[in-house]
This record gives structure tokens, sequence and C-alpha cells, in this order.
């Protein structure tokens, strides 16, 4: 039950804000973003490498993806990843590496509950929600597209 | 002795026969045995599975071991124990009763989230009072492996949480209390809480949440027992951390309670700020860890006469967070005194 805020409750929340420590800001965004550009850096570099492999455009795109969650993968096994995620917050959260971490951590974790009710239910239960909202958003913008594509065309 | 006599106002009681504290022992994990208390502990886990094959198990065991350890040290056997009171953060109270299931002592679960070690003494003293046992063994424990996976995200995801957070401890103490007299430390009195909820929010503040409540549990104990608190040598609480120890010195300083330099938290006790776990620890098995490991041997050594150790618990579940209910707290208070 919520009781509804009393003005204890409001004077109690100003003492709790005053008194509990912040996040340091211009720390964290600087390592989220040094973190977080570095992994978008060698994705960019493992393209390139693909594109002159003489690899076309799309599958240079897609080793660059690979590599980067088999790398994240390999990571989180290894129980680095989550040193990094304290240390650069959504700078290793948001790309795609962030997301096979959210994977592969509790297909990790669950596995003593067994393969099905453990790691088969359990695998997605940070990342559903992304996927769920990722591609029903994307449905929805195309078809957006889909009908103003028909209503400029005539 | 009627009821009457042994109450004290609403919430307080007294012990007459004085029910002495026989035997203590704590497991500490690794982080917990590098902290401020390294050296204080009987045991430091090096290997948190404890070689068990879940961290359920290696919790369980952990309870098991500190309760054998402790009837060991005074040669008591698990036949001579009357009963085992003790709970933990696991859903079901697992760890408890699947020590209590290898112990094969009469068992009482019990559920104060971390609270849980005063709440074990507080009933243990009172069948010892009643005339109901001869020994008991109090007893909790957490992981904070099992924690985390049941309350927040798996171990090997990199999240990140805010600086007032804190860290649930790995470790598991038990006291055992008897009927006997001939032991230096006594439990005298008691007060049991009251749920206090000021409507916070954020599970990662449990501090703030359980703050009020020990106020709310000191300010009833002192009027009741119709004490200051300048009667105790020290006054602890369970697992405030460093953000709500601030906030129960705030509220104890407007209810007129001085706690001077008389007053310690074990969540801000267990580890040092260098260690970097965020605001302190948390869990069952903070405030039993500094019971056991420190606070006790120092009444044992006469350094302390009286004590007040109130054990403090945040009433949440993962479920209920997720539905927006705020956070109720709760804290019991135990008061030992040397005889």
């Amino acid at each position: 039950m919520n009781y509804g805020k009393t003005s204890k409750h409001a004077s109690y929340d100003e003492r709790v804000k005053r008194l509990s420590p912040k996040s340091e800001k211009p720390m964290s965004l600087l390592k989220a973003f040094a973190v977080g550009g570095g992994i978008c850096l060698l994705g960019q570099l493992i393209r390139d490498a693909g594109l002159v492999l003489e690899l076309e455009e799309d599958a240079a795109a897609l080793l660059s993806t690979f590599s980067l969650v088999f790398l994240s993968a390999l990571l989180t096994g290894l129980g680095v990843y989550d040193k990094l995620g304290r240390f650069a917050g959504a700078g290793s959260i948001v790309p795609i590496t962030g997301f096979a971490n959210s994977m592969v951590s509790p297909a990790m974790e669950f596995k003593r509950e067994g393969y099905i009710t453990g790691v088969g239910a359990k695998m997605f239960v940070i990342a559903g929600p992304v996927l769920v909202y990722g591609i029903s958003s994307s449905v929805l913008v195309g078809l957006i597209y889909f009908f103003l594509r028909i209503a400029f065309k005539g | 002795m009627s009821v009457s006599s042994k109450r004290r106002g609403r919430q307080s009681y007294l012990l007459p026969s004085k029910p002495r504290v026989k035997s203590f022992a704590a497991i500490a994990g690794k982080k917990e045995g590098e902290g401020p208390l390294r050296g204080l502990f009987d045991i430091v886990i090096a290997d948190d599975t404890l070689g068990e094959k879940s961290w359920e198990r290696a919790e369980s065991r952990m309870l098991e071991d500190v309760i054998r350890l402790c009837l060991e040290k005074k040669e008591l056997s698990p036949e001579s124990v009357d009963a085992f009171l003790g709970g933990d953060l696991l859903n079901q109270i697992v760890s408890a009763s699947f020590a209590a299931r290898q112990l094969g002592v009469p068992f009482l679960g019990l559920y104060g989230a971390c609270s849980t070690m005063a709440e074990s003494l507080l009933i243990g003293s009172m069948l010892i009072d009643g005339g109901f046992a001869q020994n008991v063994v109090c007893a909790t424990c957490s992981h904070f492996s099992t924690a985390e996976r049941q309350y927040r995200f798996p171990l090997e995801m990199g999240s990140v949480r805010p600086p007032y957070a804190q860290w649930t401890v790995t470790g598991a103490g038990a006291t055992a209390l008897t009927a006997e007299q001939g032991y230096p430390i006594a439990i005298e009195s008691l007060t049991l809480g009251a749920v206090v909820d000021y409507n916070q929010n954020d599970e990662n503040n449990m501090g703030a949440a359980m703050a009020p409540a020990a106020a709310d549990t000191l300010r009833s104990h002192l009027a009741e027992m119709n004490r200051g608190a300048d009667y105790y040598d020290l006054i602890v609480t369970g697992d405030l951390g460093r953000v709500g120890q601030a906030l129960f010195e705030e509220l104890c300083a407007e209810h007129g309670i001085e706690l001077g330099g008389r007053y310690l938290d074990c969540g801000s006790e267990i580890f040092a700020p260098e260690q970097n776990l965020y605001s302190g620890g948390s869990g069952c098995g903070c405030s039993a860890l500094v019971l056991n490991g420190k606070l006790l041997k120092e009444m044992e050594r006469g350094e302390r006469r009286r004590m007040l150790f109130m054990a403090t618990g945040a009433l949440l579940s993962p479920t209920t967070t997720l539905q927006g209910e705020s956070i109720p707290g709760i804290a019991h208070a135990v008061s030992l005194e040397v005889c």
C-alpha cells in the first residue's frame, strides 16, 4: 500500500535527498564516453578490416556486429564485463556488447535451475523488454513509412 | 512473575531471569574478512561457494557451519539445544530451514529481513525467561550472490548502482543463549519493533527506508524503560549504511535523543569506504557478523558493559518494488549487559 505523501514524508524525502551522495556526473559521462566510444571504434575498425579483405558492405557490417557480440559474451564468461559495466555505466550497456552481456549473464546465472526452466526461461529476463519494444517500435515506424510513401507518391 | 510485571509500556519487556549468552560464532566472506573487522571472525571463507553446487546451498552450509561451531565452542551437542531460531533473506527462508534439516534441532523459522538477528535473540530470550527452554541458538546469514540473483541482476551483468546503494554481506553468525547462570553477558530487556513506513520507494536506498524504524524503536525503548541514551555504552543499528546512519542520527536528535559518541552502525562498520562498496553493508549477515565477531567479544572482555543491539530490516520483496509499493522498515531492540 502506498499511503500518499504526508508533510512528514515530504520533509523526510528532502532529508534523504540531502544526505544521499550523488553520482559524480562529469566523471561518469567521461568514462561512459571513453568506453562506449572505444567499443564503437573497435566495431568500425573490424568493419573497415572486412572491407579491406574485400567483403561486401553488408557482410563487413555483420562481421563487426558478430565480433563485438562474441567478444562481449567471452568477457562476460570470463567475469570481466561486469567490472567494465561498473566502471563505464551506459558506455558499456548501450552498445550491442551490453545487449550480449544482458543475455549471457542470466544464462550463466540460472544454469543451476536447469536448461529449460533456468537458462531457457531466464535468458531474456533483461533483454526481453528491449526486444519487445524494439521490434514493436520498428514495426510501427515501418508502417508509418509505408503509408507516408503511398500518400506522397499518390 | 506475571506478564504485567515483565512488560514495560506497549513494546518493551524486562527479562528478570536474565538469559545468558553462552557461546557465539561468526563466519565471514572474503570481502568482510578483509574489512575493518579483519581478524575478528572465527572463519573467513576463501571460496564463497564452499564447494557446493549452488549459491543457495553455500549460504545454507555457512549457517549450518556457524551453528555447529557456536555449539562446539562450549561443548554443546545439537541434542541439548531446545530450539534453533533463525531465518535469512531467501524466498521461503530456505537457508535456515535447510540448515535446520541438517542439524535436527527443533526449529522456528523467522523472517524479519535484516532484523532477523535481533528478532531471533528477542524470541529466544523470551523462551528462556518464560521457562520453556534451557538452551536456544539464534542464527542468521546472508550471501551476496544469492541476494543479487533474487533481488537484483545476474552477477556477471555489467550494471551500475547509485553511490548510496549497499552491498549484501556474505556471512553468518550464531549466538547460543542459556538459562544457566555463570556466563558474563546477559539479555536484560527487549523492545519489539513496530513497522514504520516513511514512504520510501527506492530499493537502492534501504538505509533511508529503515532509519525511521530504528529511531522509532529506540525512542520507544528509552521511554518505556525510562532510560536516557547515556544508560548504554553503545547503541547499535543493524545495516543502515552511511546514508541511513546519517538519517538516523538526525531523527534521533529531533526526538531529543543524544547519541553522542556511543553509536555505531554495523553496515558502516563492516566495510571500509576504501573498499568501494557503496554506502556500506546490508543483509542479515551484516549485524550477525558485527555482533558475533566483534561486539560480544568486547563485552566478554568487559570493555562494554551495556549495549543496545537493534538490527534493522527492510520488509520489501522484488514483487512489491516492481508494483511501486513503498518499503516498510522494522527494528527490534535487545539490551545486553555484563553481569
